[in-house]
């Protein structure tokens, strides 16, 4: 077995073939909220944008939020996510007061750092497999309203990001860059800097920006090659932008929500994602090697981004977010060309000393698996015997 | 701030249609069997912003109970804006074939406990001289059909009690709302292979809740079953008959 949240994982963390899959969405109910501490207990299938549907208008924020707000609270937990203010907040688990651990054999737990504490760090970052998350209790943050004050700069090197990355550290909530995976020789890592905190309350409309017709059906290939991702990167990159604006939270945080089914656009063969962590030390040289093999391989990357995480150690024993640079792109599905590539690219992440983010792979090996997270094993002992994943199996090779 | 009173609040449709009403900050009183299940329904309305919600166990088919409740609503909300009438089972109809108590129970939860009900509802309503009185009944009620005739009877029965009522309390400012959804994904029919006809408790509760701020006197939701049951109800009995439905 294996609960399935919003399934917004990219690869394969959420699927299991050889069994079943528990869909969590039933568990969508509220239990309490007390709006005058920002202390939430729901149940593990809500939905990040419920929770702010409901909160923010009473002035309380997610503490951590990934790229999409369409995850579970239970998928948030399990893939420990993290978001732009991680230099900030660290990641999801760090905000995670207690929940509620139901096994197969029928036992529950209440988990937390001080009770069950080592069935609560397994199960952050434990990608499902401790047992189904029931509900949780999660600590909000307070905002204003739901503006933020964002600002973009263009940077034309990766020195560049680094710098603006040290000295926006202080004063920026929100720190992300995207940066031009095509870009190669003088321009590589040539990208726009973005930073933001909450805005003071009325300084935007509450209403959300408006929806596009999103992506109604799969066109028969790819619309996301190489000579238009060229194009609309440079394009992207020169765009004329205002210095300082408030924007809307949801076109900050969550642009690609407003386009359904985006992943569409990629074609029937899809795209996969790699998203790794290298350390400090390394971060310069590895991230510029990472770039460098991607745009060799003339593999159109379509959004990728790039953050330095900050300095908190790990919620979970598997949790991905670790003090950091983290670099995020996508690679059309070009069958085993793209393989080879994420290999390269696994190699580059694996002697720099990082990891692979679970929460986005479809492929990684059993040897990058056990580098990227040395105390697999702990948690394949905390492992629920009923419980399985494809990616467990393909990366432990343990499994029903 | 609206005063609602939801009976058969733990079925999927209006736990969905609920939570519309919590958003806009009304104050509900939920109705149901199951005492366990209401608090946490209204624990999550709660804290989507319902204004307050309380809670009170019946049986439609206990109309003695009916009078209790009803006070409850008195005491709970004061006078009612709204009614929403939500509950029901889902007979199966070989066993009620076979079984004429069985079929008379059935009658009793979907049609003639409403009725009761909405008897006494009817009167306070037309006093206030205002207020929506929502009854969600179904396409089955359209035409009487092979495979589900006993709950078609008994939403047909609704619907042409409602179809009185409303021509009644259309004088005194009293709305009556019948919703009639097709096929609809929920608990009630889990047993049932879906396809692309089905629709969502959330759909459905979306529906509805629009229904009963907006306009409307007889509601199809998804909008098609009302191309669907007129195109069935026109079909010549001579053809009908012949046919499985």
């Amino acid at each position: 077995m294996l609960p399935f949240g919003n399934g917004r994982s990219y690869g394969d963390s959420c699927l299991n073939d050889r069994g079943t899959l528990i869909d969590a969405r039933g568990l969508d109910r509220f239990i309490a909220f007390d709006a005058r501490s920002g202390i939430l207990r729901c149940e593990a299938g809500v939905l990040l944008s419920e929770i702010l549907e409901v909160a923010l208008p009473l002035g309380w924020f997610v503490p951590v939020t990934p790229g999409t707000s369409l995850v579970t609270v239970g998928g948030a937990i399990a893939n420990d996510v993290h978001g732009k203010n991680h230099h900030r907040a660290g990641s999801f688990g760090h905000h995670v007061r207690c929940f509620e651990l139901v096994r197969s054999d029928g036992t529950r737990r209440i988990c937390s750092a001080s009770e069950n504490s080592d069935w609560f760090a397994a199960t952050i970052g434990g990608l499902g497999l401790t047992g189904l998350i029931a509900w949780a209790e999660l600590a909000l943050k307070p905002a204003p309203g739901p503006g933020i004050e964002a600002e973009t700069i263009r940077f034309a090197s990766l020195e560049e990001f680094f710098e603006l990355s040290r000295v926006s550290h202080d004063r920026y909530e929100y720190i992300v860059a995207w940066i031009d995976s095509l870009a190669g020789g003088k321009r590589l890592g040539r990208g726009l800097f973005m930073r933001g905190n909450h805005a003071a309350a009325g300084a935007v409309s509450p209403d959300p920006p408006r929806r596009g017709p999103g992506v109604p059906f799969t066109p028969p290939f790819s619309l996301v090659h190489r000579p238009f991702m060229r194009a609309f990167n440079a394009l992207y990159y020169r765009k004329p932008r205002r210095p300082s604006q408030n924007i809307h939270y949801q076109a900050f945080f969550y642009p690609l929500d407003g386009i359904a089914h985006w992943n569409r656009l990629f074609g029937p063969r899809g795209f996969f994602q790699y998203q790794c962590v290298v350390p400090v030390g390394e971060g310069p040289r590895a991230v510029r090697e990472l770039l460098r093999e991607a745009a060799r391989a003339g593999s159109a990357s379509g959004l990728s981004v790039l953050k330095v995480f900050g300095d908190h150690s790990p919620a979970g024993w598997l949790s991905f977010p670790r003090p950091g640079v983290t670099l995020a792109m996508d690679f059309p599905n070009r069958g085993r060309r793209t393989l080879a590539l994420l290999d390269a690219l696994d190699e580059i992440t694996l002697s720099a000393g990082g990891a692979v983010y679970p929460a986005k792979d479809a492929r990684m090996s059993a040897t990058t698996f056990s580098h990227g997270f040395p105390q697999w094993k702990r948690l394949e002992s905390y492992r629920d015997p009923g419980f399985s994943s494809n990616l467990w199996q393909r990366v432990t090779g343990r499994g029903p | 701030m609206r005063r609602i009173l939801i009976v058969g609040a733990t079925s999927a449709i209006a736990e969905a249609t609920a939570r519309h009403f919590a958003r806009d900050g009304d104050a509900l009183l939920l109705v149901g069997r199951d005492a366990t299940r209401l608090p946490i329904i209204a624990d999550d309305l709660r804290a989507r912003g319902a204004r307050n919600v309380g809670v009170h166990t019946m049986d439609i088919n206990d109309l003695e109970g009916h009078g209790a409740m009803l006070e409850a609503a008195q005491s709970d909300l004061g006078d009612l804006d709204c009614v929403l009438i939500a509950h029901g089972t889902l007979p199966d109809q070989l066993q009620c074939q076979q079984d004429p108590g069985l079929t008379l129970r059935e009658l009793n939860t979907n049609a003639l406990g409403t009725i009761a009900l909405l008897t006494v509802l009817a009167n306070r309503f037309e006093q206030q001289g205002r207020g929506t009185l929502a009854v969600i009944s179904s396409v089955a009620g359209d035409r009487g059909r092979q495979s589900n005739y006993v709950y078609g009877t008994a939403k047909a029965a609704l619907d042409t009690f409602l179809e009185g009522l409303r021509q009644r309390l259309h004088k005194a400012g009293v709305r009556v709302l019948t919703i009639k959804p097709g096929f609809v994904d929920t608990p009630m029919t889990r047993d049932f292979e879906k396809n692309r006809l089905w629709a969502t408790p959330e759909q459905v509760g979306r529906r509805i809740h629009r229904a009963m701020a907006g306009g409307g006197d007889v509601v199809y939701t998804p909008f098609f079953w009302r191309f669907i049951m007129l195109v069935i109800r026109l079909l010549p009995r001579r053809v009908f008959k012949m046919i499985r439905l």
